[in-house]
């Protein structure tokens, strides 16, 4: 293992989470300018604070949870989980065209480590060495960082499908991000990691019953995921789908997020904002208390 | 021994698994097709004899042309998927969402604004809904 001359093991450090919503209009209001309109004045407020706090934070990676929306992977191949190891992701044109946001760019070497080690670790993940990244990962990008030529940091992303039914449970989420953090903290480099779950909150795109948000439902879920997150992943399916809408088992990957870090946390920001497009968005930013 | 659905009483709501992904599966991938900037030219000029390359059901395709989301839905549509055809026309998710629940896009857009569809009574498991 390499050794600094303090004899000082170097290891990268998951040293906060991030979860927020990842809707597509967010992504066309940055892309058109259309941020400081009375209807997305709100939305892009609400992650005013995580701006400048990300600026000073400044991390080297982001291992970012998202999922793909029928863009890089169709019905032909659905990976359960899916890791990005290429060096480069392009953003996807999604049926008008791709975003106009920077290349995202990826740590291969360090992506393999963490593959290799979770696998070992029992979580059977798909390698993914060519693919497009939709608006699940670049729209936390632009929340986060607005619109800078380059995006400021490198990011490894990680697909979970929450597109076909069954995706994974809420619980092998929650223990996948320990697996994660196990990964990464074995990684001999000094590397300020974030991770970040995306996508929800309450939503529902299709039929009768879209527009469908739970505010209840929401609130609750944003305070057990602070207080008491090994609970809240054992949630079964069926009550994400009942309560927070068909699209809302997005949440899941929150938990991802979440297992990653210590079971006791501070919530540094919370946000909450209904609607955007079709969708309540939700948004919290966790730092391990420093021991 | 059958796999349980509870999911299958949400009123209002298709749940995606692998028997929608079974009947659904040419439908979602003729979506796919549309991810690229040709294609969707040549469905644009003629929709007709662009479905017809596909193995798709003539059930499948009559509710492409019609638009009838719902009626895609039902057929094995995925929304993710779908959503290919209605930014090919040139409509937002929030717009293909209205059409879907029989309201106008101002209507839908107000029910969003004031809070959306509120759960109560609308959670298919018989209750009212308490989050």
């Amino acid at each position: 293992m390499a050794k600094v001359a303090t004899g000082i093991r170097r290891m990268a450090k998951i040293t906060a989470g991030v979860a927020m919503s990842h809707i597509p209009a967010i992504g066309a209001a940055v892309d058109q300018g259309k941020t400081e309109e009375a209807y997305w004045e709100p939305v892009f407020k609400g992650f005013e604070f995580s701006k400048t706090w990300i600026a000073a934070e400044k991390p080297d990676v982001i291992f970012l949870v998202y999922n793909d929306h029928a863009s890089a992977f169709d019905l032909s191949m659905i990976p359960t989980f899916a890791i990005g190891c290429s060096d480069s992701f392009e953003p996807a044109d999604e049926g008008w065209g791709p975003r106009p946001v920077p290349i995202v760019n990826g740590h291969p070497e360090f992506a393999w480590h963490i593959a290799q080690s979770v696998i070992q670790d029992d979580f059977d993940l798909t390698l993914i060495n060519e693919m497009t990244v939709d608006h699940g990962l670049t729209v936390p990008l632009s929340l986060m960082f607005g619109t800078p030529k380059e995006w400021p940091c490198l990011v490894i992303p990680f697909a979970v499908n929450v597109v076909v039914y069954p995706p994974p449970s809420g619980q092998r989420c929650y223990h996948l991000g320990a697996a994660v953090r196990r990964a990464v903290e074995s990684f001999d480099e000094d590397l300020n990691v974030q991770i970040w779950g995306t996508g929800g909150m309450s939503h529902q795109l299709q039929g009768q019953r879209a527009g469908l948000i739970n505010q209840e439902f929401d609130a609750d879920f944003l305070d057990r995921l602070a207080s008491d997150p090994k609970e809240l992943a054992t949630m079964p399916h069926i009550d994400y789908m009942q309560h927070a809408g068909s699209e809302g088992i997005e949440l899941v990957m929150w938990l991802v997020m979440r297992g990653a870090l210590d079971q006791d946390v501070e919530t540094l920001h919370r946000f909450y904002h209904v609607p955007a497009s079709n969708t309540a968005v939700g948004h919290i930013i966790f730092k391990n208390r420093a021991k | 021994m059958a796999l349980e659905k509870p999911y299958a009483n949400i009123p209002g709501t298709t749940i995606f698994d692998g028997d929608m992904a079974r009947r659904g599966y040419h439908l979602n991938q003729f979506c796919m097709s549309l991810m690229k900037e040709q294609n969707r030219q040549r469905f644009k000029s003629d929709q007709r004899s662009y479905l017809d390359r596909w193995r798709m059901t003539e059930e499948q395709k009559k509710a492409v042309l019609d638009r009838d989301y719902n009626q895609m839905l039902a057929l094995g549509g995925n929304i993710y998927f779908l959503a290919k055809i209605f930014s090919c026309d040139g409509q937002s998710f929030e717009q293909a969402a209205a059409s879907m629940t029989g309201m106008t896009v101002d209507d839908y857009r107000n029910m969003m604004l004031s809070g959306g569809r509120t759960p109560h009574g609308e959670s298919g498991d018989g209750d009212q809904a308490d989050g």
